[in-house]
């Protein structure tokens, strides 16, 4: 495995499949986590895409549910959508979750909440991708500059630290 | 470069050749040196070493007789900051979710759908608490990419070689 650390967000990249594991640590308990994703207005104050606007068309988080957002930005929009495969309230989701630019490509996300104790909560979440094939797809998809303009614009953020 | 990427994770889809680069990244070596760890030919290691090269992963020198084969460090760099992009993208997203858990009431309020109801057809306003701040978006301190570009919650990671740990600070 292999993993880069901070004091933030950790993430681990599996070798052998194609997996992302994320581990955050929050200070409330489970149950907000919990009701932090599950409650459509709350959800749309803090998920989807960084710097845009947020539409939340469906946000049933019960198992069996689905859900569906829109992403806004410049007359753009981006819409991604999936299921709810099990919910278990303060302690699981898992869910699918589908760009709509990328019809077939499917991942398959496991939230998992382990209660620290002291009203804290760490949230472990597990993404699974149908191929390394759509990796890439996901890596390109939806992006109105070129993925070079992109990448000179990271090299920038990087080398500012 | 996304091209240069794909190939440079296709090429590291493979164990052997994972483990090639991770000998590498110690210091150049011949075929015969890389060979000999693995059951394999050094045949077989001459075309993972092609699929390496065609990724741009390893060189190896035209003067030397021995040619030995070296590790381009600097797409190396490309997959640890892919990964650091998918990092600082939740850790972004994470922080405005802490946001939302502070200005959050202990309680759910009475008219915030419980997850085992049916949803209402249009969502409650939120009923802050008076005395509670309310996030404000966005967050100065948030290390946010400023990318032209719209930043999806990408499920999907690359895989990376064992040996890559992390952006040396």
């Amino acid at each position: 495995m292999t993993s880069t650390t901070s004091r933030e967000t950790r993430i681990v990249a599996d070798p052998d499949l194609p997996i992302v594991r994320i581990t955050r640590e929050f200070d409330a308990p489970p149950e907000k986590v919990f009701r932090a994703h599950t409650d459509p207005d709350l959800v749309a104050q803090w998920m989807g895409p960084n710097g845009m606007e947020n539409r939340i068309d469906e946000w049933d988080c019960r198992t069996g549910g689905s859900w569906r957002y829109v992403a806004m930005r410049d007359g753009e929009e981006y819409g991604f959508r999936g299921c709810f495969h099990e919910v278990r309230p303060d302690e699981l989701i898992v869910q699918t979750f589908t760009f709509e630019g990328m019809p077939d490509g499917v991942a398959l996300e496991k939230l998992v909440l382990e209660d620290l104790g002291n009203g804290r909560t760490r949230l472990t979440a597990t993404s699974l991708v149908d191929s390394f094939e759509g990796r890439d797809g996901f890596l390109a998809g939806g992006m109105d500059v070129g993925v070079n303009e992109g990448y000179a614009k990271l090299d920038e953020l990087l080398a500012r630290g | 470069m996304a091209d240069q990427l794909s190939r440079v994770f296709s090429a590291l889809a493979d164990p052997t050749r994972r483990d090639i680069v991770a000998r590498l990244s110690i210091g150049d070596a011949t075929v015969g040196e890389l060979a000999a760890p693995f059951d394999v030919t050094v045949q077989a290691v001459s075309k993972h070493l092609k699929v390496l090269e065609d990724a741009g992963l390893v060189t190896r020198s035209r003067d030397a007789q021995r040619r030995p084969v070296h590790l381009e460090a600097e797409v190396f760099d490309l997959m640890t900051k892919w990964l650091e992009r998918y990092r600082r993208r939740a850790e972004a997203r994470y922080r405005r979710l802490d946001d939302v858990l502070a200005a959050m009431p202990d309680e759910p309020q009475p008219d915030e759908p419980q997850p085992d109801e049916p949803q209402p057809d249009e969502p409650q306003p939120d009923e802050p608490q008076p005395d509670e701040p309310q996030p404000d978006e966005p967050q100065p301190d948030e290390p946010q990419p400023d990318e032209p570009q719209p930043d999806e919650p990408q499920p999907d990671a690359p895989p990376v070689p064992k040996t890559q740990e992390g952006t040396p600070s």
